[in-house]
């Protein structure tokens, strides 16, 4: 067995170990960094099949960015478990079809698949093979040359969803407070303060 | 000895004897960053700073480091043990990893890699659960929210830190900081560099390296006036070394990406002098003296500036400099000044 097995043994048996202990682990920050590890794993996993631009991006935005909010979030909730596990045995039936279906489902389509002459070969070579073409490179004439109308679409949408969750948690609140720092960088001394000279037994006024 | 060396086994042991000479290079910059640092502020305060471990106080550090050492690790009670003392190994094993693709000459790097910049972006994106982590296990309000503001801080930040790269990657063409380098490398010595078309986000670059570290004045997750030492405070003994070290590597880190991607990297400044390895190190010593004196001199800010500056100004100004890089690269404006790909050097 050679490193790269070696490896992919390595990250394909944590990823799965990590993804196990997310969900049966108590603590729901403990989850998340289990999360984190898996998402690392999948990572090391992208490298080996010599993707690294992917497995980079996956880091960044998957451990990053995305998963910080989760710990931000998961962090900040009391969530009382016990409780929720009190309500177990009342849910278990419904779960328990629906995950029998999901299996079912899944060996269904197990059951079905058939794979191209060429797959092997394909996932033998990821790489494109032509001089000075790294995964960077590739992708972006995926993205931005051949796929340019969808991947645009699909950005216009994602825009719109983000408007559109501001505008719905926006409002302002009359009556309270706030702090402009314009009005704040332009005060200076002579408008903010005023120099009296007390008199001893006089005071002001 | 050749033959043992293109051996799995030479091949893996010269590449641990890198690693340990780019570990022990930075390890022992940190031994004497740490006095600079305070030399630096003692001198802006007038004072004479350390002055008595070693000639001219030269051996502090090291005085200051096997004390952290011999200390006793003092565990409060509720702390989440694990987590707890993940923490300061992540963010020291963090800090010291992104320094396996950063090249001090040509072809001097550990890995060549060809997305280097992301690379070292991911690591310095990740150094953010050091912080988090640690003060979650702490348990104890001051770490938690110190630890709170830190991740908010951080991720702010990086969002412009990974836009103002992309001007660098899009003038280049390449991720590689070998590649970046060299497309810096022109007639003009100093003039060549980057810093020059890309002047904008040198001073952007700069600003989001001090939150990115936790540097003062944007040190609000350690802010001892209200957070005593913010997700530090549960710390003693070699953990607290831990995340010292990590946070002062991660300076270094940003003064070595500020040389290569702005100023040069080895290259020399005058046209004719001798390109190599000492530029770059001198030039990450001037940035480090500039990271000392914006401690010694800005007082920190407040929160809500904190957060106003880094989403509604840099990110705006940099999102639109991307976009001004592209059609200045596009269509190769300014002799080419911002197409390096193009003009071929």
């Amino acid at each position: 067995m050679g490193v790269p097995e070696l490896a992919f043994y390595g990250f394909a048996v944590t990823m799965i170990a990590a993804a196990l202990l997310v969900v049966v682990s108590r603590n729901p920050v403990h989850s998340v960094l289990w999360l984190i590890l898996a998402f690392l794993s999948s990572a090391g996993l992208f490298i080996l099949l010599g993707a690294e631009f992917l497995a980079l991006l996956l880091a960044i935005v998957y451990v990053g960015a995305v998963a910080v909010l989760f710990l931000f979030v998961v962090m900040m909730l009391d969530v009382d478990f016990a409780s929720l596990k009190a309500n177990m045995s009342k849910y278990f039936p419904l779960a328990a079809l629906i995950g029998v279906v999901l299996l079912m489902q899944l060996a269904l389509a197990y059951g079905a698949w058939t794979s191209a002459p060429e797959a092997r070969s394909l996932r033998d070579a990821p790489m494109p093979t032509a001089e000075g073409m790294h995964n960077t490179k590739a992708l972006g004439m995926l993205l931005y040359d051949q796929y340019f109308l969808l991947f645009q679409t699909a950005g216009l949408i994602l825009l719109v969803a983000l408007i559109g969750a501001i505008v719905l948690t926006l409002r302002h609140r009359e009556g309270i407070k706030r702090q402009d720092p314009m009005r704040q960088m332009a005060r200076d001394p002579a408008k903010a303060m005023e120099l009296k000279d007390v008199k001893p037994g006089q005071g002001l006024s | 000895m050749a033959d043992f060396l293109e051996t799995g086994t030479g091949i893996a042991l010269v590449i641990l004897a890198q690693s340990l000479l780019v570990l022990g290079f930075v390890m022992i910059s940190l031994l004497f960053l740490v006095y600079a640092d305070r030399k630096v502020w003692a001198a802006v305060q007038l004072r004479r700073g350390p002055n008595v471990v070693g000639p001219f106080g030269i051996l502090q550090t090291v005085a200051d480091a096997l004390k952290y050492v011999v200390k006793e690790v003092v565990i409060p009670a509720g702390v989440d043990r694990p987590v707890y003392f993940l923490a300061p190994l992540i963010s020291f094993v963090l800090a010291v990893m992104a320094w396996a693709v950063i090249p001090f000459n040509e072809r001097w790097v550990l890995s060549d890699i060809n997305v280097a910049i992301l690379f070292v972006f991911a690591v310095s994106s990740l150094e953010v659960y050091g912080v988090i982590m640690g003060g979650w296990a702490s348990n104890s309000k001051y770490a938690f929210l110190g630890s709170l503001r830190s991740a908010a801080q951080m991720i702010s930040y990086e969002v412009s830190l990974g836009l103002i790269i992309i001007g660098v990657i899009i003038s280049t063409g390449s991720m590689n900081f070998g590649a970046i380098v060299a497309a810096q490398d022109g007639a003009y010595g100093i003039f060549s560099w980057y810093w020059l078309p890309h002047f904008p986000m040198v001073v952007l670059f700069f600003i989001s390296a001090l939150a990115e570290t936790n540097r003062p004045p944007f040190d609000l997750p350690e802010a001892e006036s209200e957070l005593v030492a913010g997700f530090m405070v549960e710390y003693s003994s070699t953990p607290f070394l831990l995340f010292l070290a990590g946070e002062y590597i991660a300076i270094l880190l940003m003064c070595a990406l500020m040389s290569l991607l702005f100023f040069g990297g080895w290259l020399s400044p005058i046209p004719g002098l001798p390109d190599g390895a000492f530029w770059f190190v001198a030039k990450m010593a001037v940035f480090f003296f500039m990271f000392a004196m914006v401690k010694a001199i800005v007082p920190r800010y407040r929160y809500d500036q904190l957060m106003r500056i880094g989403w509604k100004v840099f990110l705006p100004l940099s999102l639109t400099w991307v976009v001004i890089v592209a059609f200045l690269a596009k269509f190769e404006l300014f002799g080419g000044a911002y197409a390096r790909w193009a003009v071929g050097g």
